[in-house]
């Protein structure tokens, strides 16, 4: 008994034959069906190149097209044809002329020999399997599809339309569940010719002839109603990506190839002389006996397939511009904003470093430059800190900061004096940690030695930028992990907040904070607010601050600045 | 997109193509080889003005990815370039007096020999400081990329420039023909680069780099454009607008995914910053041959003269396209 292959071809005849030469030099009869679109030259050029071959036969030609129907003609006839004149054939195995077996062709034989009864053909019903091309999983039965998908796109998806618009649904012939998988079989004899003699074939075919794509569903359907034994699962590895076409296989895919044990594998790049000469010059010679394991390339074309439809999160490129929304991932990484802190605690950011482990930025969108950690001039990814070049595009800037420091939290200053700040950006971005002390911008004004009147000018303007980024910050649409609380509230009890925000970073283990930002002295600030209401602007995004008399006639004795806790 | 835009491109486009072909007057051919042309051959199209230095390793560079043919504009070089390139048995050479500027920066001559030459066939367009990475290039030639692509129904490529620099001055280390040039130049900045879609031809408009950072530090919008489709399956009907950075019909500027995903896209080393810089940007200067009166020539020598060094402590050196993909500066799409 021996295995019978029927291989379909229409590119790389010279590949073709050598593989055909390798199955007959195990004693496995070939039948090879060429597509009828190959010119006659060739065509008869190739039969004459395997005319020495006794095992080597040619089947009636017919037009194949990817999703239509000639692909199951073809491979009707080349079963016909193999049963018909080679009576020792056992299974016969439906192969492409881009299929190359990986494994001894003696280890296919013998393992079929293990198993005379099976049908290895993957088959599953529509339901149950996520493979759908073009939208069409349960409809590809159920519609009709006269016209080409690969070269009438336009016609396809209106036909499909209207069928669907007027609700169109052809019967199914009785006694038929549509199955799908894998059009690379490998049927029993007993199988495969009931198939093929079944005295309602001329309604079948005739259903399949306009089933879409039936080549993955015509064999499968019917085997389930002869076969006695079905392995779910095909022989051949062949990987599809996610628009439905095949993998191919290049010279560096060797050592990954020879390490999944699987008996053929397509597609092989024609051009791929190192795996030809590889697994057809010098098979292995060890016979292993090892189950198929294609996990690991599944792994990788599975990845490859994520990375094609879903992308890296947080990157912009040249051929990754996710429209607004399907960033899928706004940044790369979690990173947290601090608006106010640094302006009512002294030495906030060395603290921040020192607390939270991470790389702790001043105001990155100041108006005179981005104030990069540590003064640098220029940071990763060679990114500068000219804020011509950061105001062109913030949102590329920060997003490349981001993604530049993957693997290192960012955090950073903000401030109402910020403009350039692509504050929506930071709101929408789920990655964002923002926390606001609202008001605080007042401190520096309140230390800071200025005629009033221009004081009370930048109050008036800083409130008003403030208030407008609170008001983003608290849209509806705001996706960031936002914390706001006015000034008053905040130094009421510091450390509460303070720890909440380093713990949801979650950099360093879960501890208490040892150690206090120390917070700027704010004798005097109520009344420097109450000064600033008498000359009518009305400071409100600190909170209640009660006026302390600290006034010019009665001089507290000035108090240290005070530690929190 | 409406009909009317649809329409103007269209008009446009042909404009191109009439230009083109009224330019061809402007070449004469040197060696022409052409005969040779095999129908499914992978063809490299450049212009190029006082190149010889740089030609060796070039040719050989693209002849080991596979590019089975040259075909190449000399635009009246005066240092044995064209001599070198007639002798080359894979070249056909053309020459031409007439203006760089005038023939829009050459694209009007290289539009008319792919029209000519290029139609059905992979065609790819560098100048010969350009180096074309993509994915899987050190152990798969180009034509398994170009077979890739045609059964992905792909039919143009994404590369985007990057520029390669020495650390410490430009002048520092010369430059021997044959050399691999990325042997000086191997420094390039990884993650600043700024993006924006161009409604009207569809493509991105990528800007950043080492010449944006160090040249236009306080005009970035007038740095360079960096995005380039170097890699089309072409046809006579297409036409290159701008350099290699957009073309039309616009659909194949639609070389980056707007759904999340990545296509898979390439890059080219751009070995600009060498020894040899400082003169052709003299040079350029009083040609003032080159795009928006050479604003980028002007801005580079007065930079130039004063701190020549663009490396800094940043900068990341060049390993291989694994690096560049890791970075994000590229991607392997789905091909794996």
């Amino acid at each position: 008994m021996t295995v019978g292959i029927v291989m379909l071809v229409h590119t790389a005849l010279d590949r073709a034959e050598q593989v055909a030469r390798h199955w007959t030099m195990a004693g496995c009869p070939v039948v090879i069906h060429v597509d009828a679109a190959v010119s006659a030259k060739r065509y008869s050029k190739f039969v004459k190149s395997l005319k020495d071959n006794a095992l080597v036969e040619f089947c009636t030609r017919h037009k194949c097209e990817w999703g239509a129907w000639g692909l199951v003609a073809a491979a009707q006839s080349g079963s016909e044809q193999i049963l018909a004149n080679f009576p020792a054939v056992r299974h016969v195995y439906l192969s492409s002329g881009s299929c190359l077996p990986l494994r001894p062709v003696q280890e296919l034989i013998d393992y079929l020999e293990a198993r005379p009864r099976t049908d290895f053909i993957e088959s599953a019903t529509t339901s149950e399997v996520p493979w759908t091309v073009g939208g069409l999983s349960e409809e590809r039965f159920t519609l009709r599809f006269p016209f080409s998908w690969k070269r009438n796109r336009y016609l396809f998806d209106r036909y499909v339309e209207l069928q669907r618009l007027v609700r169109f649904k052809r019967k199914i012939p009785k006694g038929l569940v549509p199955h799908m998988g894998s059009q690379w079989w490998c049927l029993t004899r007993q199988t495969l010719s009931a198939i093929l003699e079944d005295p309602d074939r001329p309604d079948f075919d005739a259903y399949f002839k306009k089933v879409w794509i039936p080549d993955e569903s015509y064999f499968q359907t019917l085997a389930r109603l002869y076969s006695t034994k079905i392995e779910s699962r095909s022989l051949t590895l062949s990987k599809f990506d996610f628009q439905g076409k095949p993998h191919i296989f290049y010279n560096d895919h060797l050592q990954l190839l020879r390490r999944s044990d699987c008996f053929v594998a397509r597609k092989i790049w024609p051009r791929a002389g190192k795996l030809y000469n590889a697994f057809l010059k010098s098979p292995e010679g060890a016979i292993k006996m090892a189950e198929p394991n294609p996990a690991k390339i599944d792994r990788i074309f599975a990845k490859a397939v994520e990375r094609r439809t879903r992308g890296r999160p947080g990157l912009f490129m040249q051929s990754r511009f996710p429209n607004d929304g399907w960033e899928n991932g706004m940044t790369c990484g979690r990173y947290s904003v601090f608006q106010g802190f640094s302006d009512l605690f002294e030495d906030f950011e060395p603290w921040l470093a020192k607390a939270s482990g991470t790389q702790v930025h001043g105001h990155l969108f100041a108006p005179h430059r981005a104030e990069f950690s540590g003064g640098q001039r220029v940071i990763n990814g060679a990114l500068s800190d000219s804020p011509e070049i950061r105001d062109y595009n913030p949102i590329a800037f920060l997003a490349s900061m981001i993604w530049n420091t993957r693997g290192e939290r960012q955090c950073f200053q903000l401030g109402p004096n910020d403009e350039a700040a692509p504050i929506w950006f930071l709101a929408k971005d789920p990655n964002a940690q923002i926390s606001v002390i609202s008001g605080a911008w007042a401190v520096p004004l309140f230390k800071s030695n200025q005629n009033f009147a221009d004081l009370r000018r930048e109050a008036a303007r800083l409130q008003n930028l403030e208030s407008e980024q609170l008001k983003v910050l608290r849209s509806p649409y705001c996706k960031a992990r936002v914390r706001i609380w006015t000034m008053a509230e905040f130094i009421e009890a510091p450390m509460e907040p303070l720890q909440s925000i380093i713990d949801e970073m979650g950099h360093l283990a879960l501890r208490r904070l040892s150690e206090a930002p120390r917070m700027n002295d704010l004798t005097g600030f109520g009344q420097f607010l109450q000064n600033l209401k008498n000359q009518g602007m009305h400071p409100y995004l600190m909170g209640d601050f009660a006026v302390d008399h600290a006034g010019v006639n009665n001089p507290d004795k000035p108090r240290k600045p005070y530690l929190v806790q | 997109m409406g009909f009317w835009t649809s329409y103007r491109l269209r008009i446009q486009r042909r404009r191109w193509l009439v230009r083109a072909l009224r330019k061809r007057r402007e070449l004469r051919a040197v060696s022409d080889r052409s005969n040779k042309i095999k129908s499914d051959d992978l063809l490299l199209f450049s212009t190029l003005r006082n190149e010889h230095v740089r030609l060796p390793y070039f040719l050989n560079y693209y002849r080991e990815q596979g590019i089975n043919h040259f075909l190449i504009v000399d635009n009246d070089s005066n240092d044995g370039s064209l001599e070198y390139l007639a002798e080359q048995p894979d070249v056909s050479v053309w020459h031409s007096k007439h203006s760089y500027k005038k023939s829009r920066f050459g694209v009007d001559w290289l539009n008319w020999l792919q029209f000519r030459y290029g139609h059905d066939h992979w065609c790819l367009v560098v100048d010969p400081d350009e180096f074309l990475i993509y994915p899987f290039c050190d152990t798969r030639p180009l034509r398994a990329l170009t077979d890739w692509l045609d059964a992905s129904s792909i039919k143009s490529f994404s590369a985007m420039l990057l520029d390669m620099y020495p650390k410490g001055r430009l002048d520092e280390q010369p430059y021997r023909a044959g050399q691999n040039p990325m042997e000086i130049a191997s420094w390039f900045d990884a993650g600043n680069y700024t993006m924006e879609k161009n409604a009207k031809f569809g493509n991105l408009w990528i800007q950043g780099g080492p010449r944006s950072r160090v040249f236009f530090p306080h005009e970035p919008e007038k740095a360079p454009a960096l995005n380039k489709i170097p890699l089309v399956k072409w046809n006579r009907r297409y036409a290159y607008v701008s350099s290699t950075h957009m073309v039309l019909p616009r659909g194949l500027n639609q070389v980056y995914d707007e759904w999340g995903g990545e296509k898979a896209s390439g890059i080219l080393l751009h070995a600009k910053f060498l020894d040899t810089f400082s003169i052709k940007a003299a040079e350029e200067l009083q040609r003032k041959q080159h795009y928006a009166a050479s604003i980028e020539y002007l801005a580079y020598a007065q930079s130039l003269s004063e701190n020549p060094e663009l490396w800094c402590k940043w900068s990341e050196k060049y390993i291989n396209w694994r690096q560049l993909e890791i970075l994000g500066l590229m991607s392997k799409g789905n091909w794996a």
